[in-house]
């Protein structure tokens, strides 16, 4: 059982429809939080533009709530959706189990005054410049000082604010976004202000993410951008221009002081407000920072059954793996309340729908008023009084609210009583009501796409408030293009296509593992198929995580659960031959073991994980005192004696990586270096490890480990890939050893430093596994530049692939940790599971279509279509393309290759375009002149 | 995101919906042209921001800049044809472009006057480059395969040699011969008369009609000292 209490917001969220016109007329001007109190905003206001719902609400600063002294909004508001009455509610729900995804909170540095934050105006928080950059932000887009409203021609950034601090109100671990955050403003600010310096003093770049490394070199390459590696801190303000003095140090320049118009703070992320209140309410347990704690082999559990949580509540992640644990929440939730899936479910029925084809086209108009939204600018009588005048247009009239339930029902009731087969709605924008009036047509015995909206809003009355006669004439011209359209729609059906519901799962890693056994768990059949002839992938050569987590025993715990659970059935030794099919209807030849056999499933994944590189450089493969950092592990694992008997042992980091060839960040190898040299103090003390680094990557918690490290006297180095740490077997001038000196400038010192080394371990790139290419053609999807699979967005569907059914987790995607394999396995199968779960997948009627006669297959249309949704087949009258319409997506490109127009997107034809076209210009004498043009395409 | 942002811009233009700049076709911005339009404005996502998979947007780019080269060619400004790429919430850059297109349009006046084409003559030129749609699709699936990552290379592609010697070998002549089959159709014409109503010197006309003649398109009529279609 849960309570929620929903605070009053004042106004009816069922009556607003979002007009603003109380923002406008109420009184109260104070701060907006949302764009960080720079710009202001109203008592009543809507929280954001995209807001959702978008809806006003009053917050303290009203008059009314304060002392009752004003009531202007209730007065203005046209809905009546102004109630002061409403009062704290609690909401009680009995759920089965519970999200936790409070988020962040970001640092805020005038606690501390920080870098002058606070005291000087042109110090800025990179929130506070977020929104400086954002064109709903204070000034439109425009970046401008605090101080002068100006422009500023020079601005800092500066990183690790609140970051990787051991110093009281900062946090230890490192935010894992600012780095790249920070360079999407640079970039963006060279965007918006022509000439401007950007110069962003930072500690180690940490560019640790999927194609984050090449986003760092763009913004280090744009002109008057510096990057200056220095411990940097404000020293005051020119009085006179209140610029902004920040001091810094360089090895070749010693202290400096620059003047800056503008400094930008990267602030880092804190634990939610009030985790603590949080834990309790409850019943969780946090870790020692404020984040939930969380277990690495299951991160999206809570310490309490049936409490999940995704995003930052884990720690600092960037928004990819906020998606990817939001979707493996959902399947972990799944898993837990299986058993109960459907009970909630209530299946609508639609009367059945009037054959209106051989109808003429009977069109019925309803223009909104939207409350005063589009009736104050738009004439909405005389747009009405207009639209009866227009061609086959049988009726029409005026609503206050055409989205509101009383006026859903007016529509239907016409469609009835006049016989209407076609119907305009003259209101917004489609994006947003387009589904409640199909849903209206539906109701009314109609075909959905019998509906057309003539956006006489955002399009019109929102955007020419000024000029009423005008826009109401634009309105017409929107009406009667949308009446000419409507007339040529034509009626399409949503098909349905049954979903085989197993699905196949590649790499039998512990992504490949994880993904089938929560997608078994809510009563799929799984087919798990691997290449080598065990299951473990990787993970087999890893034995201990940072934080501590046994991975061979987690292994074979999770081998024994994937080899016991009946809806698993796994084929080692096994390679796919060939797939067919798509989305809810795949088939897969696999061979394993010698034999050959077909799979029929709904979905796949792709979890075929990566490889470790074998370097070309350092003497690896010549000396067999030189290894990779997985060797180490592995013979540490082992107590190998001449590894723990080492007296001095060398890491270089970077090997093959961040380079021409492989121009990305493994991103484990600095964890994995971070954590080999603490096991090695552990079993030696007395070793000397020196770990030479370009940046060391430690992000998020693993912060902590490397301070850890650095408290233990492993000496970190710093290189530049330019003069690279030098290698050769020599003989100590000590005491005689033999042993590998390494050389590389020192640049602290600013001379050459050698060290002997009795043991070399070389952080090898993380690189695609083998088979990635050939899977990638089988199943029709696409590689990044690095050669890892390509996610349908990197954002917003980070494992999705475009082509549908297809999902993708763990290193197959990117190298990653093992905490974040197992978040991205449960995303995969909760990703399949919206799939899975349905007998069908639905198919838009929006979809393209081949008209065989004209069609010369030349296969243009096939070779742009990047969803494979067009194929050609023999057809009686020879090849011809077709389209499966489960595939297509409707964006239509085909048409436009199509160098006969036999391949025509339903909903947006030629017709459909040409007639809107044409009624752009109202006169009907040049729709004839139009047709003779016509007459010769 | 400019409607919600209530940011003003100029009542002079009406918007079509497509679900991709990619479904854009270059016979839906002749058909404006040819109904009256002064402008077409093409706004779609950046480059590399596909909504899709497809990148259509690169596609809506080239027809942009080729029906561009073809415009110039015949005489039209192609000032008249803009493209500009926006992301949803990028309002500003919508209301910045479309207001700075009309206003340039603006200037420009009706589509001819700046030109200095008469309605007939212009009414030939659009039907001409419309009746070549088909041809053209061919042409730029065929040999027009090029693919960048910025607006700058297409651009700089599009303004570069190559291209200039493939619009010349592929498309120029072609456009000529539609104009001239246009005119044909109507009635019989000689070469001079043929040369000074498409403002070209007699002699490239009369290599025109003389290679269509050699595939029968067109006859020369001895008794009127003129050329008819062939096929008539």
């Amino acid at each position: 059982m849960v309570t929620l209490t929903k605070k009053p917001r004042y106004v009816d969220e069922s009556k607003c429809t979002g007009c603003t016109t109380c923002v406008e007329n109420c009184p109260v001007v104070y701060p907006d939080p949302f764009n960080q109190g720079i710009s202001k905003n109203k008592a009543i206001h809507i929280y954001f533009s995209q807001a959702i719902p978008l809806v006003a609400y009053i917050d303290e600063s009203c008059r009314y709530l304060k002392d009752k002294t004003c009531t202007i909004c209730e007065a203005v508001c046209q809905n009546d959706a102004i109630d002061f009455n409403q009062t704290e509610e609690k909401i009680e729900l009995k759920v089965g189990s519970v999200i936790l995804s409070p988020g962040l909170e970001p640092f805020n540095p005038e606690l501390r005054q920080d870098y002058g934050y606070g005291k000087y105006e042109n110090v800025v928080t990179s929130m506070d410049f977020e929104r400086l950059l954002s064109s709903t932000g204070p000034y439109e887009g425009e970046v401008l000082r605090n101080s002068d409203l100006k422009p500023p021609q020079k601005i800092a950034w500066i990183q690790c604010v609140g970051s990787r601090q051991v110093i009281e109100g900062g946090n230890s671990y490192c935010s894992a976004v600012c780095c790249t955050y920070t360079q999407k403003q640079v970039i963006l600010t060279k965007d918006h202000l022509e000439g401007v310096e950007c110069t962003v003093f930072h500690n180690d770049i940490r560019s640790f993410g999927k194609d984050f490394e090449r986003f760092y070199e763009r913004a280090e390459e744009l002109s008057n951008v510096r990057f200056v590696r220095s411990y940097t801190s404000v020293a005051g303000e020119n009085p006179e221009n209140k610029n902004v003095i920040v001091r810094y140090s360089t090895f070749e320049d010693g202290v400096k002081e620059e003047e800056f118009d503008m400094v930008v703070l990267s602030i880092g992320l804190n634990p939610p407000a009030d985790y603590e209140g949080l834990a309790k309410k409850f019943g969780i347990e946090l870790e020692e920072h404020g984040f939930c704690k969380i277990d690495p082999s299951d991160p999206i559990k809570t310490s309490r059954p049936g409490i999940f949580i995704s995003g930052a509540f884990q720690g600092p992640m960037d928004i990819p793996e906020a998606v990817m644990t939001a979707s493996g929440a959902s399947s972990q939730c799944g898993e837990f309340l299986d058993y109960r899936r459907g009970d909630l479910a209530i299946e609508k029925v639609y009367p059945s729908e009037r054959d209106v084809s051989m109808e003429e086209p009977r069109v019925g108009v309803f223009v909104c008023h939207c409350g005063a939204n589009i009736g104050r600018v738009v004439d909405v009588p005389s747009a009405v009084e207009y639209a009866l005048t227009l061609p086959h247009v049988v009726y029409a009239q005026e609503q206050l609210f055409a989205c509101a339930t009383n006026s859903a029902q007016e529509i239907t009731d016409m469609i009835k009583e006049k016989g209407l087969n076609r119907v305009v709605v003259a209101a917004c924008t489609p994006r947003t009501h387009e589904p409640t009036f199909r849903e209206t047509l539906r109701e009314a015995g109609i075909n959905q796409y019998y509906l057309e909206m003539a956006n006489i809003r955002e399009h019109c009355s929102w955007v020419h408030s000024k000029e009423k006669e005008t826009a109401t004439k634009k309105a017409k011209d929107i009406i009667r293009m949308s009446v000419a359209r409507v007339c040529h729609l034509e009626p399409l059906q949503e098909f349905e296509l049954p979903v085989n519901k197993a699905a196949l799962v590649l790499g039998g890693g512990l992504a490949g593992m994880n993904s089938a056994l929560s997608i078994a768990e809510q009563g799929h059949e799984v087919y798990l198929v691997e290449k080598d002839a065990e299951l473990g992938g990787i993970a087999r050569r890893i034995h201990h995580t940072l934080e501590g987590l046994d991975v061979q025993e987690y292994l074979d715990d999770l081998r024994r659960r994937v080899y016991r659970h009946p809806l698993i059935h796994v084929y080692t030794d096994a390679d796919v031959t060939k797939s067919d099919g798509y989305v809810g209807n795949f088939v897969t030849e696999i061979e394993s073991e010698g034999r050959s056999m077909e799979i029929k499933h709904g979905v796949v994944i792709i979890a075929t994980g990566a490889e470790v590189s074998v370097p070309d450089e350092y003497l690896y493969g010549e000396d067999d005192r030189v290894m990779t950092h997985l060797e180490l592990e592995e013979r540490l694992a082992a107590a190998d004696e001449r590894i723990t008997g080492a007296q001095s042992l060398v890491m270089i980091q970077c090997v093959g990586c961040r380079n021409e060839d492989r121009d990305y960040c493994s991103r484990v190898c600095c964890s994995e270096s971070v954590k080999n040299a603490l096991k090695l103090k552990e079993a030696n003390p007395e070793m000397d490890i020196y770990i030479l680094f370009r940046d060391i990557r430690t992000y998020g918690f693993n912060e902590d480990y490397y301070r850890e490290a650095a408290g233990k006297n492993v000496t970190f180095i710093r290189y530049e890939p330019e003069n690279n740490p030098q290698i050769e077997p020599a003989t100590s001038y000590e005491d005689d050893r033999n042993i590998l000196r390494v050389t590389l400038p020192d640049y602290v010192l600013g001379k050459k430093m050698e060290i002997d080394a009795d043991i070399v371990a070389l952080a090898a790139a993380v690189v695609p596994s083998e088979t990635t290419k050939e899977v990638a053609g089988m199943f029709k999807v696409t590689l990044s530049p690095d050669g890892f699979f390509k996610e349908a967005h990197v954002k917003l569907r980070p494992v999705d692939f475009g082509t549908e059914g297809v999902f993708l987790c763990g290193m197959a995607h990117y190298p990653k940790l093992i905490s974040e394999t197992v978040n991205q396995a449960y995303g995969a199968a909760g990703r399949a599971l919206t799939l899975l779960s349905h007998d069908t997948v639905v198919a838009s009627g929006s979809v393209c279509e081949v008209e065989e006669d004209k069609c010369i297959s030349c296969g243009a249309c096939i070779e742009f279509c990047t969803y494979g949704a067009i194929e050609f087949y023999e057809s009686p009258q020879g090849r011809k393309a077709r389209v499966n319409p489960v595939l297509c997506k409707g964006d239509g490109l085909c048409n436009r290759v199509c160098p006969t127009g036999a391949i025509q997107l339903k909903h947006f034809t030629d017709k459909e375009i040409l007639s809107e076209i044409d009624a752009m210009i109202s006169e009907t004498k040049a729709v004839q002149q139009a047709d003779k043009v016509a007459g010769g395409v | 995101m400019a409607g919600v942002s209530r940011l003003q811009y100029t009542t002079e233009m009406r918007l079509i919906r497509v679900m991709c700049t990619g479904r854009v076709d270059s016979s839906h911005v002749l058909r404006a042209f040819s109904k009256g339009a002064d402008g077409v404005f093409i706004g779609g996502c950046r480059l590399g921001e596909c909504n899709y998979t497809t990148h259509g947007n690169h596609q809506a780019l080239k027809l942009v800049l080729l029906f561009k080269k073809v415009f110039e060619r015949v005489g039209l400004n192609p000032e008249r044809l803009r493209l500009e790429f926006m992301s949803g919430s990028d309002a500003n850059i919508f209301v910045e472009s479309v207001n700075d297109f009309v206003t340039g349009v603006k200037e420009l006046g009706p589509l001819g006057e700046s030109e200095g084409l008469a309605k007939d003559e212009l009414e030939l030129k659009l039907k001409a480059i419309t009746k070549l749609i088909p041809y053209i699709r061919v042409v730029e699936n065929e040999r027009l395969r090029v693919h960048f990552d910025t607006q700058e290379e297409y651009q700089e592609f599009y303004s570069g040699e190559e291209m200039d010697r493939l619009f010349d070998e592929l498309i120029a002549d072609k456009l000529v011969i539609s104009q001239i089959m246009l005119l044909l159709r109507e009635k019989p014409l000689s070469t001079g008369d043929i040369s000074q109503i498409l403002g070209l010197t007699p002699s490239e006309i009369f290599r025109h009609l003389n290679n269509s003649a050699r595939q029968g398109l067109v006859k020369y009529e001895e008794s009127q000292d003129r050329f008819a279609l062939g096929l008539s």
